[in-house]
């Protein structure tokens, strides 16, 4: 502590002498100490910029007045905030920006939260003083989904310029014109459609007056609607949300700067794709079918048909003719519950959820290297790396605010960034290294990468010796894979292979992200524990800015894989196998727990196909958009006894079900997500069920008291303290505690931190191991008949299979078709134009869609988005599985392409 | 020897038709079969008897003024072949000339060889002394030395602030970083100033050495010439300099085997006059939109992509290379207490030598337009001159004895600026005169703060109003504080200096101001909605040259017949006014039913 008061700073402030930590700036310190300081241009997630001159004080010894925004004190300033001058020209800023600014604040959307309005309220000017000045002239500018621009109340502070380059590195908007008639425009006065815009709508969050508005505006201005807090709903980024309600709808989506990981930013889904919620799609009742159509039923009929169902099969063929598959949209309590349900009523270890399909690989993986599958750092964490190797992540689109932590450094920073990818993705624009390998090759690349930080002597020997083992195994298979030899099997030149060798091991920190370019093949675990090797080979663990960061791909898939929702594995990856935690739930719940891992999703389909799965219990999960081989998949559903689906839609999964049961949106639920950095964090209800429709964990108890189970659950607080009780890693975990910004696990005592970042000192299983790793092709490569390759993945303004995302307007507007994205050499080759129809063919199935031609994909190599069911992608994906991990290979596949 | 002919190809010279002159001298001497040496040169700073053409002889060198295509004929003739000068033509030789007392007063260090030289020819710099300086400094000399050097000729940046270039670089030489930059702003931008351009097209290796000598001051090896597109005759000449020094090693690695290596990169500006302040310069040539950063961190410790980066203007760099040859002392030797050296000037206005000239400081403003300058073009009156360019201020007669520094100049309310001079005499509206500087410093706003973007309009949309006889008192005493608030609230110089001109006018014309609001009167018959124009019927000779020229068909009459203005179809483009044989038509102000021009009275009766 005396340390920390040496390095303070004294400053004096309206005559009283201050202490400030050095590099705070005069408006960091009156923040701190209660002194009103005004300002329109400030934001804190940008830079200092100075340009609406409402924050200057005095400072002894300038010339003029100095903007507190910007100014880093100095030892022995002397400063002064309130003085005439400071004041006469706060008034004439703000008496001048009337003069050129409608006096509409009657009608207008920001009334009541614009900052103009409110300073001309503090510093009391009525009205402007230069009555008859011009107004600046607005230029035509096109419209746009989501955002409204009026750019008539357009106070040029530059927020929206700024935060389009500093933060979403979107370089959308910018000034034209220069003197009195500057104005912020798109090129050439485009809808933002035709620029670069990203449409994550920080601009909106960012203006201060009423100039950048959501849209379409709902009715409601801020002080009609309740604001509650919660944890957004798409991908595992963990955004905090400021879900804006009125009548038991949602009118506006915020989220408070200061506030969650993503401080204030989102991105377009969370942001504006709320529209699914209010969707009068929703299921509203359970449904029955009869004679093939769906009838309404009261929820006593609904949940007695499942519960004597289920009971039959389970008394005719076993509780293991019955499988469960949970949901990763779900909360933390409702996974718990629903894995409870399977395990102790129906007691069968089927269980099993969408993780197996993007992140089995991982949690398998790193379980064998480390001892623990999850992110080992933390978001932030990125912000001070000196080097980000970004494998097999789309970051910027699939997880976007963590793409924008992940440019800051990069950005603003110097830091430097390693893309590994095929495809030319937006980060490779920002990239010291880009390496376009063929798909399916990343083993090679990665074992090149270690072959020459081997050869040069680049490893850590320190980390290596004191913190791993196994090492010998690694450096028995490095020497074969020369650059050169890396260069003939992925195409990555082994000159730039070197060069990113040399780049990442010579960085003081250097973390690796990937996703599920890395995950999603039949060698996916493979892929896993080599990058596993190359962070311990180079001591890039279990320190801050480093690291093993796999993104988790859905609000909640960390945490239903910590709830057990797995068929191998209670919560908090106790094994079913392992005698004393089964002992230990068996004892918890006061039933025998099934012995045996049960069967993974993948293995679910085959077996219902197969005829020994006879009934299937599906929360929130639509397979026959997201797993591979729908085609097979549906052949599969068909074929039970028995399908209920629990869903918030009529998905084309519910539409095959016996009893559909409707369920709700984050908005309307209690409970927890877990983040892809292990946070745990709080969902809240903002608005009532809509219709009928029921909290999951609330069906879930009465269908377990309906089958002689009963779970008695007041609230979703009350599943949390069993959780906690039964899970180590989330023992020190309640709701009183994440109240604020939620908790990172492992959170062992009630009075724990959290962790921040994995493996400090020490890896979860001890010592960090080494695999030796071959590389081994794809399971299918592509060969005459087939002589391209498919890979599939997702895009910015769509959501896995669509249920959510394509019930809002605006974002299928941005991206309304099924495309699929063609090289332009490839184009010429079959003789295909933007927007012609094609048709994708593989071993699986054929689906038709539109070409799209771009420089992102090379040569060779098409690739296409799931999310599209008028043309599923996964119609021609291979279910050939990774052996351990059982993850299917939706990376690659061969295709031959036809114009149709 | 053989006769040497130099035309003056300076943007002037070329304006004035220097090269109809070129080719009429070259098909002269062919047609005649006289043999000469045709050459060209910059601008000697003559600009108002432009075209200047140089005859040298074996009995030396005379300047001729207001050189046609027609005269050249008479030059070849009396001159090369008869051997006799043209007398009345010439501005310039060794003993005479008519405007021998222009360069008198001068000391010329910054334009030592404009009008001398070849601008296009690396030779013509070297034989005058040229890239002596880099070659004494990489040989002889520590960086730190040089620094030593110009801290002692006490020069201070002449692109206005007057910042100490020797502390400038300093700064950037201790400043941390990996790579340094040098900048040469060469945007001038100043309506009426034409210093830098006059040096680039003059003597572009001068420059050039100058940054050469800062480079190695401060340890960069990477430079910019930020040049303004609209000088495409200094872009050309520059690039031609640059690609000459290279091929004689003065640019380029390991310059003179010194081990010292230093570029410089050409960036042509895009009409931003924002862009000549130093961060928007930067932001510019790194691609950005041209608007000023806050400072600090000031570009000497985080400039040109955030690295240590030393900039300065034309004419600091021009001296730059002298001080080194001549010592730093013999540079302070000049000037006065806290301006030392040289400032050159460009004369405009109402002044009869219209030119650039390059004083020692310390020469009050009177020598300067006077002596200089020649006073007040024809029969005119001193009102005023405009010094400092757009933002710089207004001064009337009384402070004419001022001193030109730095210092002197701050304190009557002008700033040095880049050394444009405007004179002003009778027939110049000072509220008009403020409204045009200020309206040009408002177009050119780059937008980013308050104070400048939305202030400068409010005070032009207030002296509009006065210009038109519509404001009130009240509105003035708005302007004055607005004025004053800009100058403390706004963020970089362009918004800080905007109201200076407003303000000077007000300080030392008040009573133009008040004569405009209350009697509806401008004593200039400037501004358009006081005055209109009338014909006199006792001057009329009923020739109907205004009715033909009158482009708005606004003058009814014919040939012999009695002539009248239509007011209400009159735009007071005042053309018939310039065109009346008989000047018989009059500027009035009606308000005070008052001839604005009353003196033409007594020259008509003749």
């Amino acid at each position: 502590m005396a340390k920390t008061e040496t390095e303070l700073l004294t400053v004096n402030i309206n005559g009283v002498d201050r202490q400030a930590k050095p590099g705070m700036t005069v408006l960091d310190l009156t923040k701190d100490l209660g002194i009103k300081v005004p300002t329109l241009c400030h934001d804190p997630r940008l830079k200092p910029y100075g340009a609406c001159r409402l924050c200057l004080v005095e400072l002894e010894g300038a010339r003029n007045p100095v903007p507190a925004c910007a100014t880093i004190l100095g030892p022995g300033m002397v400063i002064r905030t309130d003085t005439e001058q400071i004041h006469r020209i706060r008034r004439t800023v703000i008496d001048l920006l009337l003069s050129d600014h409608p006096a509409d604040c009657m009608t207008c959307e920001k009334c009541g939260a614009c900052a103009l309005q409110e300073y001309a309220y503090e510093y009391g000017v009525r009205r402007s003083s230069f009555k008859a000045g011009a107004k600046h002239t607005v230029r035509p500018q096109e419209t746009d989904p989501f955002v409204a621009r009026d750019l008539s109340k357009c106070i040029l502070c530059g927020r929206c310029v700024r935060i389009c380059d500093e933060v979403e590195s979107a370089f959308a908007i910018d000034w034209i014109y220069r003197g009195f008639e500057t104005q912020v425009s798109t090129a050439f006065g485009k809808s933002l459609k035709d620029t670069p815009c990203e449409f994550c709508g920080q601009c909106i969050s960012t203006c201060p007056v009423g100039a950048l508005t959501e849209a379409p505006a709902l009715p409601g201005r801020t002080w009609e609607t309740k604001k509650t807090l919660t944890t957004c709903a798409y991908c595992g980024c963990g955004c905090t949300l400021e879900l804006h309600t009125k009548d038991n709808q949602i009118v506006k989506v915020a989220s408070p700067v200061g506030v969650g990981t993503n401080n204030g930013n989102l991105c377009v889904k969370g942001r504006f794709g709320y529209q699914f919620i209010n969707s009068p799609d929703r299921l509203t009742k359970p449904l029955i079918k009869k004679g093939g159509e769906f009838v309404e039923a009261t929820w006593d009929e609904a949940i007695k048909i499942v519960s004597d169902k289920l009971g039959d099969i389970k008394a005719k063929h076993g509780a293991d003719a019955i499988a469960g598959l949970a949901s990763a949209k779900c909360t933390n309590e409702e996974n718990f519950v629903f894995q409870k349900f399977m395990r102790a009523a129906v007691g069968t270890n089927n269980v099993d959820h969408c993780a197996r399909l993007c992140h089995a690989s991982t949690v398998t993986g790193l379980a064998m290297a480390f001892g623990s599958g999850a992110m080992s750092n933390s978001i932030d964490d990125l912000e001070g790396t000196d080097a980000i190797l970004v494998i097999g992540s789309n970051t910027t689109e699939a997880h976007p605010v963590i793409g924008m932590s992940l440019l800051k450094p990069v950005r603003q920073k110097g830091a430097k960034l390693i893309v590994i990818d095929p495809r030319a993705i937006k980060l490779t624009k920002f990239a010291d290294i880009w390496l376009a390998q063929k798909p399916g090759t990343d083993v090679a690349v990665l074992n090149g990468l270690m072959n020459v930080i081997l050869s040069e002597g680049l490893v850590d020997e320190a980390f290596i010796a004191e913190r791993t083992e196994d090492y010998e195994e690694l450096k028995k298979i490095l020497p074969a894979y020369t650059p050169e030899k890396v260069e003939e099997i992925s195409g990555v030149p082994a000159d730039d292979l070197r060069r990113a060798a040399r780049l990442f091991a010579g960085a003081g920190s250097a973390a690796i992200v990937y996703a599920m370019g890395i995950t999603q093949h039949t060698t996916g675990v493979d892929n896993v524990l080599t990058i596993a090797n190359l962070a311990m080979i180079t001591g890039n663990i279990g320190k801050p800015g480093c690291g093993v960061n796999p993104l988790r791909g859905q609000n909640n898939v960390q945490g239903a894989c910590d709830m057990g929702a797995l068929p191998n594995v209670y919560s908090g990856y106790q094994k079913v196998d392992d005698d004393a935690a089964r002992a230990k739930f068996s004892d918890a719940w006061g039933v025998p727990m099934p012995e045996g891992i049960g069967l993974t999703v993948v293995e679910v389909m085959n077996a219902a196909a197969d005829g020994k799965v006879k009934g299937l219990y599906i929360m929130g999960e639509n397979p026959m958009l997201s797993d591979p081989d729908v085609g097979h998949v549906e052949e599969a559903l068909e074929k039970l006894d028995f399908l209920v689906v629990q869903d918030i839609f009529l998905t084309e999964t519910a539409a095959l079900a016996d009893v559909v049961l409707p369920g709700v949106t984050f908005a309307e639920r209690d409970g927890t997500f877990t983040s892809t950095e292990r946070r745990v964090q709080r969902v809240r209800r903002a608005i009532d069920p809509v219709g009928e429709s029921r909290e999951d964990w609330r069906i879930i108890s009465d269908l377990s008291l309906a089958m002689g189970y009963p779970m008695s659950y007041d609230s979703a607080s009350d599943i949390m303290t069993e959780i906690a009780a039964l899970t180590p890693s989330y023992t020190g975990i309640g709701y009183s505690r994440i109240e604020g910004c939620g908790l990172q696990w492992p959170c062992p005592s009630v009075d724990h931190p959290g962790t921040p970042i994995l493996h400090v000192g020490q890896f979860t299983r001890g010592k960090g191991k080494f695999h030796g790793i071959e590389f081994k092709p794809p399971a299918e490569e592509s060969d005459v008949e087939y002589p391209m390759i498919l890979t599939t993945g997702r895009l910015l303004n769509q959501y896995h299979t669509g249920t959510m995302t394509r019930r809002t307007a605006g974002l299928d507007e941005i991206y309304p078709v099924a495309a699929a994205e063609i090289s332009p050499k490839d184009a010429k080759k079959y003789g295909l134009t933007d927007g012609d129809k094609v048709r994708l063919v593989t071993r699986r199935g054929q689906i038709e869609a539109t070409a799209l031609v771009t420089d992102k994909s090379r040569p060779g190599i098409v690739f296409m988005p799931f999310h599209f069911k008028e043309a599923a992608a996964n119609r021609l994906t291979n279910p050939a599985l990774d052996p351990i991990a059982k993850i299917p290979e939706y990376k690659v596949c061969a295709l031959r392409i036809e114009k149709v | 020897m053989t006769p040497r002919i130099i035309v003056g190809l300076g943007s002037c010279g070329l304006a004035a038709g220097a090269k109809d002159v070129l080719a009429a001298i070259e098909a002269e001497l062919a047609a005649k079969g006289v043999e000469a040496a045709v050459e060209q040169t910059g601008c000697i700073g003559l600009c108002y008897r432009e075209v200047l053409v140089d005859v040298v002889t074996e009995a030396g060198k005379v300047t001729y003024g207001d050189v046609t295509p027609k005269a050249v004929t008479r030059i070849i003739q009396e001159h090369l072949i008869e051997g006799k000068p043209v007398e009345e033509m010439i501005v310039l030789s060794e003993e005479r000339g008519s405007e021998a007392a222009f360069l008198a007063k001068q000391y010329r260090i910054v334009l030592r060889n404009c009008g001398l030289i070849d601008p296009e020819n690396i030779d013509d710099y070297i034989a005058a002394g040229g890239y002596q300086s880099i070659e004494k400094v990489l040989k002889t000399m520590t960086p730190e030395a040089v620094i030593g050097e110009v801290k002692t000729s006490g020069l201070r940046g002449r692109g206005g602030a007057g910042f100490p270039t020797g502390l400038k670089w300093e700064l950037t030489n201790k400043a941390a970083g990996d790579r340094k930059y040098i900048i040469c702003n060469a945007d001038e931008g100043d309506p009426g100033a034409f210093m830098d351009r006059g040096v680039l097209e003059s003597d572009p290796h001068s420059v050039l050495e100058g940054m050469l000598i800062a480079g190695y001051a401060i340890g960069a090896d990477e430079s910019y010439i930020y040049c303004r597109a609209e000088y495409p005759l200094a872009i050309k000449r520059l690039n031609i300099a640059i690609k000459a020094a290279k091929e004689r090693g003065y640019l380029g690695a390991n310059i003179m085997g010194s081990g010292f290596n230093f570029n410089i990169k050409i960036k042509e500006g895009a009409g931003a006059f924002v862009c000549g302040e130093e961060t928007a310069l930067m932001a510019s040539i790194e691609g950005q939109r041209g608007m000023p950063r806050l400072k600090p961190p000031f570009p000497a410790t985080s400039g040109l992509w955030a690295k240590p980066t030393c900039i300065n203007n034309v004419e600091t760099f021009a001296n730059i290379s002298w001080i080194l040859k001549n010592g730093g002392a013999t540079y302070a030797a000049m000037g006065t207490e806290g301006s030392k050296g040289t400032k050159v000037f460009a004369l405009t206005g109402k002044i009869s030598r219209s030119g650039l000239a390059e004083v020692p400081m310390g020469m009050s403003l009177k020598e300067v337009i006077f002596e200089v300058g020649g006073g007040i073009k024809g029969d005119g009156e001193f009102k005023g001159v405009q010094i400092g360019g757009p933002t710089g201020g207004c001064l009337p007669a009384e402070v004419i004895n001022t001193e030109v520094d730095y210092d002197s100049l701050t304190k009557i309310g002008a700033t040095m600026g880049s050394g444009g001079m405007v004179v002003l005499d009778q027939s110049d509206c000072m509220v008009d005169l403020a409204r045009f500087f200020l309206a040009f410093a408002q177009n050119e706003s780059c937008g980013k703060c308050v104070p400048c973007r939305v202030g400068t309009k409010r005070m032009l949309e207030i002296l509009e109003r006065i210009t038109k006889g519509e404001a009130t008192e009240d509105e003035l005493v708005t302007l004055k504080a607005l004025a004053q608030d800009i100058k403390s609230a706004s963020l970089c110089g362009l918004g800080q200096t905007a109201p200076n001109p407003v303000l000077s006018t007000l300080r030392y014309f008040q009573d133009e101001y008040l004569a405009h609001i209350r009697d509806g009167h401008c004593a200039a018959g400037v501004c358009a909605a006081l005055t209109k124009v009338e014909i006199s019927q006792k001057f009329c000779r009923q020739c109907a040259v205004c009715i033909r020229h009158c482009p708005s068909q606004a003058i009814s009459g014919a040939r012999h017949e009695t002539t009248v203005i239509d007011q209400t179809k009159c735009t007071q483009c005042r053309i018939c006014v310039a065109t009346c044989p008989w000047d018989a038509i009059f500027v009035v102000s009606p308000r005070t039913a008052e001839l604005v021009e009353p003196e033409r009275e007594a020259v008509k009766e003749k």
